[in-house]
Order: structure tokens, then C-alpha cells, then sequence
């Protein structure tokens, strides 16, 4: 039996990839559409198995694209669903997924991030596709977008991303690197299924007075589900409370107002954050994904040399946790911000951190991971002269 | 178009039996309320509405179990004028939304709307696979030979010579035979209709709702504001009436054996295979898995 599958009662050994797919089983996800893509396709391959067992449906579609649109379709009827991808994939399912965020669909998009630009280098990790998951759709958008650092928080992370997309109405993407995607450890499955399971809140006034998009006291409307009477509209276009199109000035701005703001109105769930050693930092890491780990045990290793250093990891990454992060910004002398890519996360730091603050960067871009020593001696470096 | 308008106005096949006094009133399948329509006068989606929604009706089909996905253009806003549950999605990709929902929700009749630049051109790979792989939906190509919305450009049914916002001297791309494309990638029922013949094309879209599996039904429709102004091809019923003259009659019904133009189109439905309906195939192939749980 591979190791991916060995089973010890609820304690399981599993891939990354393998973690989303079981943890979406457990979250509800009854749907997934997919393209075979590397360093993802072991999600759509666990998927296909499970999937039956549950009575949900899985398909293999033609291309990214449809399979973006499948999901939103199934979405739209109801049914909690998910897809898997990687970079060029990625970058396809890119006006889906901004479809998706315009008409409200719960979805769950895991990204495993592979060298690119292009085909890039696809067994390779990376971490080159924060920016497109934030920005790689046109005009302005909500979006929410988790960052595990391990297999177990693969698994917890998807289930909180199916939650939080239903219970916000929006897609939320995964983001993975390689590393983590394809890392066997052991979940503690008894310990991240306690998390409670969240379902959208279905329309339930007479539909005679519903209104698809109304505001509701929270930001977030009702959804109708095809069969219960409420036959609306859906539409990518601009559209009001009743769901038809509009291009009423007045109204187009408070529907894009209670779009982009419904996200930021629920911080409280939507912001996670680990920080290690942040409470004295001089030096402070900013990183995500297999790079923090590595980052932790560097900063472990700075203390242990008297260097006051602390780890900032904002796990869920897309909208930053800002307020958590100027609260540091504003105590530490010195941040570094290790990633691999070419410095992506660096820019939000840079815009958010105060320009007093020296930031050392170290950028990996030759599909190598980040070591710790690499890490510890920009600390030290940073110590010394920051 | 050369050959004299054929103004005869003869039964086409499926028409007989179809003139029988109807309780049908489009006006029960419609939100009203967004009256008066977007479409130009002499638009033939309309018409090709009507005939969708008569068909629904005389099916039973439920409007809270009607499911009606559409994608860009003109073709696509039609959506929104019926009752039911609509879903007016990106340029290309109903076919690919309407896969997703039907195979999620099977006990909805998924219907799809869509144009011959959304479905051949954008959306080409969704139609054939969808064709390939059966699932139980129907979908509507409206080919009115350009993109409206857009404001007249060329679509891949454009027809030899024509002139539009982007073949300024004349279209010399060949034209795609999307109902053999349908038939050829495996589409369940094909057929085609035209608006002129809207009996006949209500029995036809009957005819492939009521088919388990995928159908794809051409309706040949007009554009007479971006289209035949342009082509100096008249009035809304002079384009109608010159479509017309371009279908054979004497192929009405029969199987595919033509090419597209000129004057060999065919209406009626084209071809019919009972292959296994997607949902069902997969569903039985993973019993066994759901049984061992």
C-alpha cells in the first residue's frame, strides 16, 4: 500500500494533494471538475475515488476553462464543488473565477504553484502565483486565498476554505507550493474534523419578495437554489438586489461596494495568522508555505544565538492580515521576507510597512526550496546592520 | 445569396401536426416585467425563444425545474426574458456551466442558449465534448451568421463573400457545419430548424428535449440590423424568405450527406444514435463504490 494511503484510525498519512481532497470530502464538497495538470493532479486522482463513495460526481473536462465553469455551474445548482490546478491552469480558469466572485458562487480552487512564467518548470515548487490568485483577474474583485505550511494544515485550511466560501459567497483558493503538495505526514484527522462544517444560507423568504442580491445585514445574500422557486437571474454583468444587470450609476456602485466590502466586514473569520517569537522581535520573517517552515526553524536557531527574531506567516494571505502585521511593523527594526519567486509577497510588505523599517529579501528562483541557513544568516545579517 | 427568394410558404417536414389549437401562452413563460426586449426589430431570437418556451409547455416541464444557461451576445441576453432558473455565463462556456449543473442537479432540465461565435468559435472544444460525452442537456445554437453584440464582425458561419465590420472585402473564410460537427463528435439527437417555421422548430426543440442525452438543435435566425443591413439583404422576412430558398427541401429530415451551402441545408432532425447518457453511465460505473461504503 502506498504510503499515501496507509491508514492508522483517524491518524492518516497523506500527501498534500491527497490532504485537500479528503479534507473537501469532509467539508462537503460533493463535485469536482478538473484538468490533469503537475504538481496538482493527484487532488482530481483522489477525487475520482472518493468522490463515488459519498454519491458526489466527479469529471475529467476538456480544458481548464470548462472545468472552472462546471464547477460554478454545480455551484449555482447547489452542490459544494472544487477543482485543482496548477500555474498555466491557473492563469485559464482566470475569468471563471471572476465570474465567480461577481455572481456569488461558493467555490474552492486549490492552486499548487510551479515555476513559471509559461510551462515553466513543473515538478519544480515556486511560489510565483501569489499576485495572480489576488490580482489575476480583471477589474476589481474580493478574494480569499489560504496558505498551508504542512499536510495537516492542507487538510484543515481546505475544509476552512470551503466554509468561509460558503459562508461568504465567494471562491477561495488554496495555495500550495510543491513541496507541500506532494510532502507525505501524518494528519490528525480527530483533530481537524471538530471544525464545524458551514453551509450557505439558502433563501427562505417567499419568493415573491426575495431579491437575489439584496444586502443583507451582514453583506452577504441569500442563495437561491434551482427547484425551490425563486427562479433568478445570474449574470457576470454588473447587476443590482434583483440580480438583473444595471448600469445605473447609484446602483452600480452599491453593488460593488457590498462586493468588495463583505470580505473585509468579516475579518474576524476570514484573517488567520502565525506568529513565533513576535512578541520582542528586532527581526522579523514574513513568510508562507514550505518557505515559513523553513523560517521557523531558522528563527528558532536566532534565539537560540541571542538574536531577537520572530516569524509572521499569514496563512490566510489574500486579503493580508495588515492590521496584524502593522502592529509588528511598528515594534521591529528589521524584515526579511524570504520567498520563491522574484518578490511578490515583499511588495504587499513593503507597501504596508512603515519606511523606516529596513527589509532584506531572499529571492529563489531556480526551483529550489529555501534552506534554514539561508534564512538564519540574512537574520544575523540583518541583526547586525538593521 | 443569388437564387430568387422562394416565396412558397409549403409545410416543411414535423409541421402538420403541429397547427392544432394550443393553450400555449408565451406570456406565462416570461418575466414580463422586463418588457419591452434589448433584441433589434427583425431579430429572429425571439422567435426562437417562443418556440423553446411552446416546447417546454408542451412537454410539462415545470419552470422551477427548467435550468436555461446562455453565454455572450445576443443569444446569450435572451436568457434573462424567461421565467426560470437562468444563468447568463462568459463568452463560450455554457456548454461547459451547464455540464457542471446538470450532472450536479440531474433532476433539472438543463437547457442551453447560445450563438455560432459563442458555440463554434470561443466555445468550439466545450460543444464537441459535450457532444462526445452525452450528458443529458439540449442546447440551442441561434445562428444569426455574425457577432451582433459586438457590432458585426465575422463568425465562423459568416457565408462566403459576406461583408462585415472585419471582412471589409468580403468573408473568405469557409463556413463551419456545426450540425455535422455535432453529429460527427457524437451528440445524442442533431437537428436543425428555422424561424421561419416555428411549429416545425418547436417539435424539433421538443424532440430533443424529450432526448436523453445531448442535443444540439441549430436555429437558423436572422440579423437583420447588423447583418443584412450591411449585406443589403432587406427586411427581417425578405433575409427569412431568402434563408428559406437556400434549404432544400426535398432534404428535410434526411440524414447529413450535404455541405453546409449553398442551398443544401437541411432541417428537421438529422441524426439520432441512443448512446448511454452520461450521468447514468457514470453513475452505474461508480455504484459498486458507493455501495462498499
Amino acid at each position: 500500500m502506498p504510503a499515501s494511503t496507509q491508514t492508522n484510525g483517524l491518524r492518516q498519512n497523506l500527501q498534500g494533494n491527497h490532504a485537500c481532497a479528503v479534507a473537501a470530502i469532509a467539508a462537503g464538497c460533493r463535485f469536482y471538475a478538473g484538468y490533469p495538470i503537475t504538481p496538482s493532479s493527484e487532488v482530481a486522482e483522489r477525487m475520482a475515488v472518493e468522490l463515488p463513495k459519498v454519491g458526489g460526481a466527479f469529471i475529467q473536462m476538456e480544458d481548464e476553462i470548462a472545468s472552472m465553469g462546471a464547477v460554478i455551474g454545480a455551484s449555482m445548482g447547489g452542490v459544494k464543488a472544487m477543482t485543482a490546478t496548477s500555474g498555466p491552469g491557473f492563469s485559464l480558469k482566470q475569468e471563471n473565477l471572476g465570474y465567480a466572485a461577481m455572481v456569488e458562487a461558493p467555490c474552492v480552487v486549490i492552486n499548487v504553484m510551479r515555476g513559471g512564467p509559461s510551462t515553466g518548470m513543473p515538478t519544480r515548487p515556486s511560489q510565483g502565483d501569489l499576485m495572480q490568485a489576488r490580482w489575476g483577474t480583471h477589474g476589481d474583485h474580493p478574494i480569499v486565498v489560504l496558505t498551508p505550511a504542512s499536510v495537516a494544515e492542507a487538510y484543515r485550511q481546505t475544509i476552512r476554505a470551503f466554509n468561509l466560501s460558503e459562508r461568504l459567497r465567494t471562491p477561495v483558493i488554496v495555495l500550495l507550493d510543491e513541496v507541500i503538495a506532494h510532502l507525505v505526514e501524518t494528519v490528525d484527522i480527530a483533530r481537524a474534523d471538530p471544525m464545524q462544517r458551514v453551509d450557505r444560507t439558502w433563501a427562505s423568504e417567499p419568493p415573491e419578495t426575495f431579491r437575489p442580491y439584496a444586502a443583507s445585514a451582514d453583506g452577504v445574500p441569500a442563495m437561491p437554489r434551482p427547484g425551490d422557486g425563486y427562479r433568478s437571474h445570474t449574470t457576470g454583468l454588473t447587476h443590482g438586489p434583483s440580480g438583473f444587470p444595471t448600469q445605473k450609476p447609484a446602483e452600480v456602485t452599491a453593488a460593488m461596494t457590498r462586493l468588495l466590502g463583505k470580505i473585509d466586514r468579516h475579518r474576524d473569520i476570514v484573517d488567520s495568522v502565525e506568529t513565533t517569537g513576535c512578541e520582542d522581535a528586532e527581526v522579523l520573517v514574513v513568510a508562507v508555505g514550505i518557505v515559513a517552515r523553513a523560517a521557523r526553524r531558522a528563527v528558532d536557531q536566532a534565539q537560540e544565538r541571542g538574536i531577537r527574531a520572530g516569524l509572521f506567516r499569514p496563512i490566510t494571505l489574500w486579503p493580508f492580515p495588515e492590521a496584524q502585521f502593522r502592529q509588528l511593523d511598528d515594534r521591529v527594526r528589521a524584515i526579511l521576507v524570504p520567498e520563491m519567486n522574484a518578490g511578490q509577497l515583499c511588495l504587499e510588505v513593503e507597501r504596508l510597512s512603515g519606511r523606516r523599517t529596513r527589509i532584506g529579501r531572499i529571492n529563489r528562483i531556480d526551483g529550489e526550496p529555501i534552506d534554514p541557513d539561508a534564512i538564519l544568516s540574512a537574520i544575523e545579517e540583518l541583526a547586525r546592520h538593521g | 445569396m443569388d437564387d430568387a427568394i422562394d416565396t412558397a410558404l409549403e409545410p416543411c417536414a414535423g409541421a402538420a401536426a403541429t397547427t392544432a389549437p394550443s393553450d400555449f401562452d408565451i406570456r406565462d413563460y416570461l418575466r414580463t416585467e422586463l418588457l419591452p426586449h434589448f433584441m433589434c426589430p427583425g431579430c429572429g431570437h425571439g422567435i426562437a425563444l417562443r418556440a423553446l418556451l411552446w416546447a417546454v409547455h408542451e412537454l410539462g416541464i415545470a419552470k422551477d425545474r427548467l435550468a436555461v444557461v446562455t453565454g455572450i451576445g445576443c443569444s446569450g441576453r435572451t436568457g434573462a426574458y424567461i421565467d426560470a432558473n437562468t444563468f447568463h455565463t462568459t463568452h463560450g462556456r455554457p456548454l461547459a456551466f451547464a455540464t457542471g449543473l446538470a450532472l450536479a442537479r440531474p433532476d433539472l432540465e438543463v437547457v442551453v442558449i447560445t450563438g455560432d461565435g459563442d458555440c463554434l468559435a470561443i466555445g468550439g472544444n466545450h460543444l464537441i465534448h459535450a457532444c462526445r460525452r452525452n450528458l443529458d442537456m439540449t442546447c440551442l445554437m441561434l445562428n444569426n451568421e455574425i457577432y451582433g453584440m459586438t457590432g458585426g464582425q465575422v463568425s465562423p458561419t459568416t457565408g462566403a463573400d459576406r461583408l462585415t465590420t472585419t471582412t471589409p472585402s468580403g468573408n473568405t473564410e469557409p463556413v463551419f457545419d456545426a450540425c455535422a460537427l455535432a453529429a460527427a463528435a457524437g451528440a445524442g439527437l442533431v437537428g436543425r430548424g428555422m424561424t421561419l417555421q416555428t411549429p416545425a422548430l418547436k417539435n424539433l426543440i421538443r424532440d430533443a428535449i424529450a432526448h436523453r442525452g445531448f442535443s444540439f438543435v441549430e436555429v437558423i435566425s436572422d440579423c437583420t440590423e447588423i447583418f443584412g443591413r450591411k449585406n443589403d439583404l432587406g427586411s427581417s422576412p425578405e433575409m427569412i424568405l431568402r434563408q428559406k430558398s437556400a434549404m432544400r427541401p426535398e432534404f428535410y429530415g434526411n440524414v447529413v450527406d450535404q455541405p453546409f451551402r449553398p442551398n443544401a441545408m437541411k432541417t428537421g432532425i438529422l441524426a439520432r444514435t441512443d448512446r448511454p447518457e452520461y450521468g447514468d453511465a457514470y453513475r452505474a460505473a461508480t455504484a459498486a463504490a458507493g455501495a462498499s461504503r
